[in-house]
């Protein structure tokens, strides 16, 4: 075969959202040679969509804010199935990450005394969310972009990594395809980090961008590495619903945050009545303490507006199924009658004008109509807490991408403080494992040549099958099968059909030439896709109970003994998926009287 | 923006609409036309996904939030710069063919595709963001909301590059490139320059590299700019006085000249 351009570094990021910059940005910072590859331009991955805020427990509105509190919050949050070492980390961690995106020029909106404001956000005891209006995701992403390049790091945009390589056990590098030429490229590398975000576009309605097809997940799958809560995916409570095209558009629950409750065709405060018994002593139980709690948390409950994520979209399925949805299959989402025009307009900006130019709905003057959306993936890469290592040696993950912290259901906020601290650790992790690597991994000439063989097998045009039929199919298997509701059969009759359209893939059809070809970047993207729906969908299978984001009709209940496990999946040597019941880390004593603290 | 009649296109109705989309690559190209079933709401960015899907696989398109936060699928639609998930297909008349264009300022790679590396490029010649010490021991800055206002306009910034597509400097004369950065950067040094923590003066940086001079204030990026950013009144007209304050004023100049510092 001919040679392929071929790169050389201690360390591979792959994405760069969040996680994949404060990576990069650490790892270079160590010493170590570094490069970003990402799918899209730089400056244009998810992070960038992200609205309400980062959750940092500096303690800038209530004093009576601490890390041991925002443990707290997330390890419930996650119905106790968190890794609570990387739950501590996080809440320790994460106002030193703020504080650093402002030493590198990020400008947070501000308290009367001039300190970072925080707002407040679903499942959080206190307004705990750093912010700018309801673009932190824009701020938090540029902020990075930024100190990258001015830190001279190496990014290969348009680059889309197809494989990783290995040296015996070791990572030894990736290989992929250049968007632009669809020319062939490999990267020679001590250690990798993936952040590559979830898996939303194996779903139909979907918050998320083209370039969240599980890469990062199937990556590390195939290169041995282990996924742990699969089964767990976030739906969003509070997707735009109308018109068609906008369906999943995220409304973000800062609209809840700053005074927003949801309605429905009764005109009533639903949630009120979907207090689970878990989070009832926290909750207030009437709309008068609810509306006190915004001005004054300290003595009063918060409102079943802001339950965790999961307990709302849950909520709003069942008022939707009950009749007292709004007019296109949602509720009603209302700021209007309860905050003035000004207010809104400068506390929510994107939001007004999001809905303002796609819906024609003044945000000011109407309620908006919402409904769930596949929003994230907890389930990710198994990795070690302190560093991000996964389990194949010079692997290493952080953001969505990767496991364990979020547990069953994660709180809003804290994905982009997870970014922050996960990235720099798997930074450092990779880092230091690469400088104190002694012999460099060997990249062998015969595994490259068999990932462009692959990539080239994608590019066939005598298959009958239309690769975006395929992805569209999915996606409808997905979300009426593993979706927000889940039965047994369902689930089975799910992966009955993944497994048929594993067969369609392999016939997938590509026309064009290989230069910038969505069609044939689909058709590659499909492998991926088709085994992190395969491994959700063999995870809910699994796990016959109802926790976080993970609801079974036929096991409605929350059972004790499954709270003890982690499903665990890898791949057999004959490449089928290997699932295991691991347990789950213990918590120390001191961590759980944290818990055990009345909220 | 302005709201065309709407009244033919009932809820839960579709209606067909031909896409004049310009296909090829840095060798040529030519428009394709595709006629396609519209469904209500959609916005020009779907039409072309539903060509994508059922017509034209291959036909090359950026794009990424489809929601107007992360500027990535500029195009020019009837000749109009704009982001195309934004643009709603009922501002459009739709009894004739839309044409899809890339935007014409930068290299074409294929189809709506283009190599906007100069934007990137010139990113990297900016100098620095240089904050002073933080006021706190635990890292943190004091800043008063109202002092970083002007710089959080600034950063509103998507990206989109359509403020650099529609300014005249480079768009009818690429050969300007090479000494002017373009209204994004300018909004991006203009940021740095009001930023409340920044100690650096990129003043000569604005002045030589930057090219400012060639901007001849057209607001041509400010009418384009998806976030409304005031990148005339706000970013450029502010740099262009700091450079003629510095540069071009007498009494500072004889000053700088008697004392030694400039």
């Amino acid at each position: 075969m001919a040679e392929i351009e071929t790169h050389e570094y201690d360390v591979v990021v792959i994405g760069a959202g969040g996680a994949g910059l404060r990576a990069a940005i650490e790892a270079s910072a160590l010493g170590a040679r570094t490069a970003l590859v990402c799918k899209s331009l730089l400056g244009k991955a998810h992070t960038v969509m992200a609205e309400g805020g980062i959750a940092a427990a500096m303690g800038n509105v209530y004093a009576e804010d601490n890390w041991q509190v925002h443990f707290r919050d997330t390890m419930r949050g996650g119905k106790m199935l968190g890794n609570c070492r990387m739950a501590q980390i996080h809440a320790q961690e994460a106002p030193a990450r703020v504080h650093e995106l402002e030493s590198w020029g990020a400008l947070f909106d501000r308290t009367d005394d001039g300190r970072i404001q925080q707002r407040a956000f679903g499942g959080h005891r206190y307004d705990r969310l750093a912010h700018v209006g309801d673009r932190t995701g824009l701020e938090m992403i540029r902020t990075l972009q930024q100190h990258a390049v001015q830190e001279g790091i190496d990014v290969y945009m348009e680059c889309t990594i197809s494989r990783l390589l290995k040296d015996g056990d070791r990572i030894s590098g990736a290989v992929g395809y250049w968007r632009e030429s669809g020319e062939y490229v490999a990267f020679k590398a001590k250690a990798v980090v993936l952040a590559t975000g979830g898996t939303g576009k194996a779903f139909r309605i979907n918050s998320n961008s083209w370039e969240y097809t599980g890469d990062g997940h199937s990556l590390a799958y195939w290169a041995g590495a282990e996924l742990i809560d699969m089964e767990f995916i976030q739906f969003h409570p509070t997707g735009m619903v109308w018109p068609p095209s906008v369906r999943g558009i995220l409304v973000t629950e800062g609209v809840r945050g700053d005074g927003g409750t949801l309605t429905n065709s009764d005109g009533k405060r639903f949630m009120f009545g979907y207090i689970s018994d878990y989070f009832r002593a926290e909750t207030a139980e009437t709309e008068e303490e609810a509306d006190r709690w915004y001005d004054d948390k300290l003595n009063n409950r918060r409102t079943p507006d802001l339950l965790p994520r999961d307990e709302v979209a849950r909520a709003i399925v069942a008022e939707v199924k009950a009749g007292r949805g709004s007019p296109h299959g949602g509720v009603f989402l209302d700021i209007a009658s309860r905050r003035p025009a000004d207010y809104i307009k400068r506390a929510l900006p994107s939001m007004y004008h999001q809905f303002k130019q796609l819906a024609d709905v003044d945000i000011t003057a109407a309620a908006m109509e919402v409904g769930p959306t596949m929003h994230y993936t907890m389930g990710g890469v198994r990795v070690e807490p302190d560093t991000g290592a996964a389990t194949v040696p010079g692997l290493f993950a952080a953001g969505e991408c990767a496991g364990g912290m979020h547990g069953a259901n994660r709180l809003g906020g804290n994905s982009l403080s997870d970014l922050l601290v996960f990235g720099r650790r798997a930074g450092i992790g990779a880092a230091e494992y690469a400088l104190g690597l002694g012999s460099p991994p060997a990249l062998a000439d015969a595994d490259v040549a068999s990932v462009t063989t692959e990539m080239d097998a994608n590019f066939g045009s005598d298959g009958d099958e239309n690769p975006y039929t395929i992805q569209s199919d999915l996606q409808d298997a997905m979300h009426t099968l593993v979706g927000i509701i889940r039965t047994g059969p369902e689930i089975e009759e799910a992966l009955g059909k993944i497994a048929d359209l594993k067969g369609r893939a392999a016939k997938a059809s590509v026309t064009g030439s290989k230069a910038y070809n969505p069609g044939w970047h689909l058709a590659m993207d499909l492998r991926s896709l088709l085994t992190v729906s395969e491994a959700i969908a063999r995870s809910a299978a699994e796990r016959t109970e109802s926790r976080g984001g993970h609801t079974r009709d036929d096991y409605q209940e929350t059972d004790p003994e499954w709270g003890k496990w982690n499903l665990s999946l890898s791949q057999n040597a004959d490449g089928s998926m290997k699932l295991e019941k691991t347990p789950l880390l213990e918590i120390p004593a001191d961590l759980a009287a944290l818990i055990e603290e009345a909220g | 923006m302005t709201q065309a009649d709407t009244s033919h296109l009932e809820p839960g109705t579709s209606r067909t609409v031909t896409l004049r989309v310009f296909r090829g690559d840095a060798s040529g190209g030519e428009f394709v036309d595709y006629t396609v079933e519209m469904d209500e709401g959609q916005v020009v960015l779907d039409v072309l996904h539903t060509v994508q899907a059922t017509q034209a696989g291959d036909l090359a398109v950026r794009w990424n939030c489809k929601a107007g936060k992360c500027g990535s699928c500029s195009a020019e639609v009837n000749g109009k710069p704009c982001l195309m998930c934004m643009t709603r297909m009922n501002t459009l008349d739709v009894s004739k063919p839309i044409s899809v264009t890339p935007i014409k300022t930068f290299p074409l790679i294929k189809d709506l595709v283009t190599d906007v590396s100069f934007n990137y490029e010139g990113a990297k010649q900016i100098p620095a963001f240089a904050p002073r010490a933080p006021d706190a021991a635990d890292g943190s800055y004091r800043m008063m909301q109202q002092d970083i206002e002007r710089g959080q306009e600034f950063r509103k910034c998507i990206e989109c590059f359509l403020c650099q597509d529609v300014c005249h400097v480079i768009r009818d004369h690429p050969e300007n490139k090479p000494n002017f950065l373009g209204p994004r950067q300018f909004v991006r040094l203009a940021e740095l320059e009001m930023h409340p923590l920044d100690t650096a003066d990129r003043t000569e940086f604005i002045r030589e590299a930057g090219g400012i001079a060639y901007c001849n204030i057209t607001k041509c990026c400010t009418e384009v700019c998806p976030e409304s950013i005031h990148i005339t009144d706000n970013a450029i007209i502010p740099l262009k006085e700091r450079v003629v304050d510095k540069y071009y004023d007498p009494f500072r100049w004889i000053f700088g000249k008697l004392t030694g510092r400039d």
